[in-house]
């Protein structure tokens, strides 16, 4: 679904990524751990396609396409989500309003008729109760005033209602309370298909005991420094990073 | 971003054609004698024509101001055309009487007056007076008004057929000496609407004028004049557009209100006259006053106006709070996008107790242009416990564009309550880039997050106007980011 290959990137003139492979496949979840700095929001915003990061080398496959050409809004309408670390605020522009014009915007690209408004209506609702999320808080205007807690269930909630392909959680785990982190694993857990991919960044392996990975990488310096099954978290839970950096510096 | 330039041209403004009409027309300029041409053109009686020239005399005493924060040619006053009517200029009795030409303009305006009329017996109805260049063209519904004793017509017809009440009210609450422009509309002024609600009267529907420059060279000096007797309501609306051309358009109109005691009046404008071209050429000059007063006590006011269009605005409606109680309210969206200058905010004048007044002002500039919110906030001395908040907000779109805040505020009496908040923000690229991760384009964002950013000015239009103006907005600021 997804292949990463030597990609560099860099942001004024400063490079953060530095050559990153990854293969994901349908059906996977991956982890991604790292020092804070190492480039693991780099990762997820080139991914989606932020236009202030130039790609310098590599490329980015995506069910074969070439992603990097793709504009951002392309992406996502081609099922790539990304779960903000720092979610924005837009004042005055309700979810519901926004949700909505993001399902007719991606529903039109695949030349399929708008969804009805009784559909919506069902599937907002099924959504919310799917993730457990205040209905409040769904009619208030995008993250306006929400705790931080509150912010990131609302990421999740809109990646329930955007049914993506390959969705990229950035630290959703910060900042939740005990509940809502199973909660939102809960979610993230029931939203898990066969034709779905998951790329999970986080710091703590706590999430990790809710959403298993299949795979974990570490990424240090722009770059994956290694790979590993679930088992690589719990080491580094332990170990802490210094590890890593005396391997790699070794 | 070829793809937006493209877009952006063409979006250009869709309001730009010329109709081809002919068109009766005074000789250009400005003396006593184009003053009893236009007066005996239309058939007025004498105390009208003494009241023009009364105007035109001081008019002549006073200058032109400049303290607003706009710059421009001014316009050369012998230039203009200051009558020109689409010809027949007979009444009109039915629609099929209208030049067909014009009724292909208000079909490229989106108006279908047939339709309104095929739809009489529908529920939400709007009743519409159409002004091209000088003249009402069609008012309709009248009948149906009159049945609850509404008088709705033109201006001019008013002066035929309600002289007492034209001479009671005009100029009660803009004098003709006011400033300059509403001297220069009280002595050219050749059309505009007039409406009378009687006492305890509820209008059942929105009235709704139509503004069209159409000849070129001429001005357009229209006036309104509604009337809400005690515990009357109605709500009126505006809208606005004229065709593209290079030379500036001058627009002064005046708009006086009068609500007697629990009376209320709501006047809505969308107004979006051309605004020149990219380059800053051509557009409307829109210098307008537009004054209401609550005459007596529990009377209710309330502006709400969506500016997109206009190379200049000037404009301050403002609500003279007289009766005790009485509420006057200012909701307001400036959008300039290009070399567009707009000067505006409103005046509220407290004089009786308990007055209470709200500002809320959005400003959204984009491209080169200048965006000014002016405000006064005069509360007098025997205003006890007078109340006012004010909100205005700015947004900047690009770094090229300019933001003001002018907030003055007088007060005699310490028992007032005066707030003012403000705020500049930028349109942020974190916003943009978090709605196209949704799936959602640039031009797209923009309109939702400014939408959002308007809200609150924008839920107090009247339902059908309130999705027009969310598309105007849009429109007017398309390829202004990214
Ligand atoms: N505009 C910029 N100019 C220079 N350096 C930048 C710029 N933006 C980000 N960086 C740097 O890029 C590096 C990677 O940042 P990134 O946000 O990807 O880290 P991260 O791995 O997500 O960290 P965290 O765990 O703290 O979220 C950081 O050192 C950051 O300071
Ligand atoms: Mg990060």
């Amino acid at each position: 679904m997804l292949s990463i290959k030597n990609l560099h990137a860099s942001i004024d003139g400063k490079e953060i990524l530095k050559g990153i492979n990854l293969e994901i496949k349908e059906g996977e979840v991956h982890a991604i751990m790292g020092p804070n700095g190492s480039g693991k929001s780099t990762l997820a915003a080139v991914l989606a396609g932020r236009s202030e990061y130039d790609v310098t080398e590599g490329e980015i496959i995506y069910n074969g396409k070439n992603l990097l050409e793709l504009e951002a809004e392309d992406r996502a309408r081609e099922g790539v989500f990304l779960a903000f670390q720092y979610p924005v605020e837009i004042p005055g522009v309700s979810n519901i309003n926004f949700l909505k014009t993001a399902i007719g915007e991606i529903r039109a690209y695949k030349g399929l008729e708008p969804i009805k408004a009784k559909d919506f209506l069902m599937m907002l609702k099924e959504k919310q109760e799917l993730v457990e999320i205040d209905r409040a808080l769904v009619r208030r205007s995008i993250n306006e005033g929400f705790s931080g807690g509150e912010k990131k269930r609302n990421e999740i909630f809109q990646m329930a209602m955007l049914e993506p392909k390959l969705s990229i959680l950035d630290e959703t785990d910060s900042g939740l309370d005990i509940d809502a982190l199973r909660i939102v694993a809960n979610g993230v857990n029931k939203l898990k298909s066969e034709e779905n991919a998951t790329i999970i960044i986080t710091h703590y392996q706590r999430l990790l005991d809710y959403i298993i990975p299949d795979f974990v990488h570490i990424l240090h310096n722009g770059k994956i420094v290694k790979s590993g099954l679930k088992e690589l978290a719990l080491e580094l839970e332990e170990k802490g990073y210094d590890f890593i950096k005396e391997e790699v510096e070794a | 971003m070829n793809e937006v330039i493209e877009e952006k041209i063409s979006a250009e403004y869709k309001y730009g054609f010329v109709t081809d009409i002919d068109a009766d027309n005074a000789p250009k300029g400005l003396n006593e004698d184009i003053i009893r041409f236009i007066s005996a053109k239309k058939n007025e009686p004498e105390w009208m024509l003494v009241y023009r020239l009364e105007a035109f005399r001081h008019w002549l005493t006073m200058e032109e101001p400049d303290w607003a924060h706009v710059s421009y040619q001014k316009p050369d006053f012998q230039e203009i055309i200051y009558y020109s009517a689409p010809k027949p200029k007979k009444v009109l009795k039915s629609l099929d009487e209208v030049d067909p030409e014009l009724l292909k303009t208000f079909q490229k305006l989106g108006i279908s007056i047939l339709e309104q009329e095929r739809l009489s017996g529908v529920e939400s109805r709007v009743a519409i007076d159409v002004i091209v260049d000088s003249v009402s063209v069609k008012t309709t519904f009248k009948e149906t008004l009159a049945e609850k004793g509404i008088i709705f017509c033109s201006f001019g017809e008013a002066i035929q057929e309600h002289p007492e009440l034209v001479q009671k009210y005009m100029s009660s609450v803009v004098p003709s000496s006011d400033n300059f422009f509403a001297a220069l509309n009280s002595a050219v002024f050749t059309d505009g609407s007039f409406c009378y609600i009687p006492k305890g009267v509820r209008c059942p529907m929105e009235l709704s004028t139509y503004f069209r420059i159409e000849a070129a060279g001429t001005g357009q000096f229209e006036r309104t004049l509604i009337i809400a007797e005690e515990g009357s309501q109605v709500s009126y609306l505006e809208g606005c557009t004229a065709p593209m051309r290079d030379e500036n358009q001058l627009h002064a109109a005046v708009v006086e209100l009068v609500a007697h005691k629990n009376a209320q009046i709501k006047y809505s404008t969308v107004q979006n006259w051309y605004p020149g071209d990219k380059e800053g050429k051509g557009g409307v000059f829109n210098f307008v006053t537009k004054r209401g007063i609550c005459l007596e006590e529990n009377a209710k006011i309330s502006w709400t106006q969506v500016e997109t269009g206009s190379a200049i605005t000037w404009k301050y409606p403002s609500v003279i709070l007289k009766g005790d109680n009485s509420i006057g309210e200012f909701y307001s969206v400036a959008v300039t996008n290009n070399y567009q200058q707009a000067d505006t905010g409103t005046k509220m004048i407290h004089i009786g107790k308990n007055t209470k007044s709200t500002i809320i002002s959005k400003g959204i500039s984009a491209g080169f242009s200048n965006n000014s919110y002016r405000g006064l906030v005069r509360i007098a001395k025997g205003a006890e416990n007078a109340r006012n908040f004010s909100q205005c907000d700015s947004l900047l779109m690009g770094d090229q564009c300019g933001a003001h805040t002018f907030p003055y505020i007088e007060i005699k009496n310490n028992t007032a309550v005066v707030e003012h908040e403000a705020t500049t923000s930028k349109i942020g690229e974190d916003q943009l880039f978090y709605c196209k991760q949704r799936g959602i384009d640039n031009e797209k964002a923009i309109g939702l997050i400014v939408n959002g950013y308007c809200k609150d000015v924008l839920s107090q239009l009247p339902m059908e106007f309130a999705v027009e103006a969310q598309k105007l907005l849009e429109v007017s600021l398309e390829g202004s980011v990214g």
